[in-house]
């Protein structure tokens, strides 16, 4: 498959949170302001993208070995492991980044993007460059949607008058259904 | 007489709490993926309902078993490694004796071990309490997940195929509403049921 077709299509017409209804936890914790939805949007970024490319290896050395029963495990123990080393890299060397991303970082291990971007390579048999764009692109349009849904939740918290028992999570839900009604105008894109 | 005082035993308010007044899913907001994604049927939901129950109450008596002996640091890497587990263990299972629902479900089975649900209940209660009330909340929370899935998908499978478990119950002539498969079907359909038990249970956020 084209690259750049692949990278495309996984933040537009396979966006993963629209689509495949993936991450939806933090999505509906963190949307309620743009700034704090950007911060955990750009540590998903950068965690997926990193767990992807590492996790690749793994799973040919698993293949390998004749073990690819246990992959849930390890992909697992290898999301936890690289968070937790990304934490105190950060927290030495960067600790402007680090402060930027704040609580968000440890909050990510719980997170099914990362988890999914991992099984959705095995099931798809993706190359390595194929691999490596997709975790780029998916965790691009997973930062998309929740920006998308705080900027919404900004503006409705202001001047819309929501029915008391859909007020806080529930309203989130009409709101995800229309945006991803709206990303469902971009099936069949193709380059 | 002995009907009156069960509602103060500790066994009934926790089975209480866990499928009505603290159902992970209406009141929580927890494990809305996989309830999203796999209920457009009702074989996919009771199968992942029933998935999501053995592992909870697996995994939240595992933990609450042995937990004098996890060191509070690494406690989540532990919860991890024995929610996989059995994660593994349900996989095999559906691969083994149920291969059509293990491919409608897919990638699902294993996002089990992401479902805050799993890991909510071994850091919220499991790691207080002995084994036969984790045991219990586990069964409680599954079941009030399960429950949610099974009315989500018994709409969306009516509207959207005309059938229920794969029985015409609609004349063949209804239009088949195809977004009730997707997520936006998913969205608005659980974003209503949320509105209607959050009415009916008075739980307002503000």
């Amino acid at each position: 498959m084209n690259l750049f077709d692949l990278f495309i299509s996984s933040i537009l017409n396979n966006n993963i949170a629209l689509t495949f209804i993936l991450g939806m936890c933090p999505l509906i914790a963190i949307s309620t302001n743009v700034k704090n939805a950007k911060g955990m949007g750009l540590a998903v970024v950068f965690v997926v993208t990193i767990t992807g490319i590492v996790n690749y290896p793994i799973y040919q050395l698993l293949k390998a070995t004749n073990t690819e029963n246990l992959a849930l495990l390890v992909f697992i123990i290898t999301i936890a492991a690289t968070v937790q080393f990304l934490e105190m890299f950060l927290d030495k060397y960067f600790p402007k980044i680090y402060n930027a991303f704040g609580i968000f970082l440890p909050l990510i291990t719980v997170n099914c993007v990362v988890l999914a971007v991992s099984l959705f390579f095995v099931n798809r048999n993706y190359t390595f460059l194929e691999t490596a764009t997709f975790s780029f692109a998916s965790s691009l349009g997973w930062m998309m949607a929740i920006v998308l849904v705080a900027g919404v939740r900004e503006k409705m918290a202001v001047i819309s008058d929501v029915p008391r028992g859909l007020a806080g999570k529930g309203i989130v839900f009409i709101v995800l259904g229309i945006l991803s009604l709206a990303f469902m105008g971009f099936t069949g894109l193709s380059f | 007489m002995k009907w009156i005082r069960l509602k103060y035993t500790k066994w009934y308010n926790i089975l209480k709490n866990g499928i009505a007044h603290n159902n992970p899913i209406v009141v929580a907001v927890l494990g809305i993926c996989s309830a999203l994604a796999v209920s457009n049927k009702v074989e996919n939901a009771i199968a992942m309902g029933l998935g999501v129950t053995f592992v909870v109450m697996a995994s939240s008596s595992v933990v609450s078993l042995i937990r004098n002996f996890i060191p509070p640091k690494v406690r989540m890497v532990t919860y991890m490694v024995i929610i996989s587990t059995f994660v593994i263990a349900v996989q095999m299972f559906l691969a083994a004796y149920f291969p059509a629902i293990n491919k409608a479900l897919g990638a699902y089975v294993g996002l089990i071990i992401t479902n805050c649900i799993v890991m909510g209940r071994a850091e919220a209660f499991a790691v207080k309490n002995p084994v036969r009330y984790s045991l219990l909340d586990g069964f409680a929370s599954g079941m009030g997940y399960t429950f949610v899935l099974v009315v989500v998908s018994l709409v969306r499978e009516v509207l959207a195929f005309g059938t229920i478990w794969n029985i015409q119950v609609l004349p063949t002539t209804f239009p088949n509403w195809v977004v009730m498969t997707l997520a936006p079907g998913g969205f608005f359909v659980v974003g209503i049921f949320i509105w209607i038990i959050r009415e009916w249970i008075h739980y307002y956020e503000v």
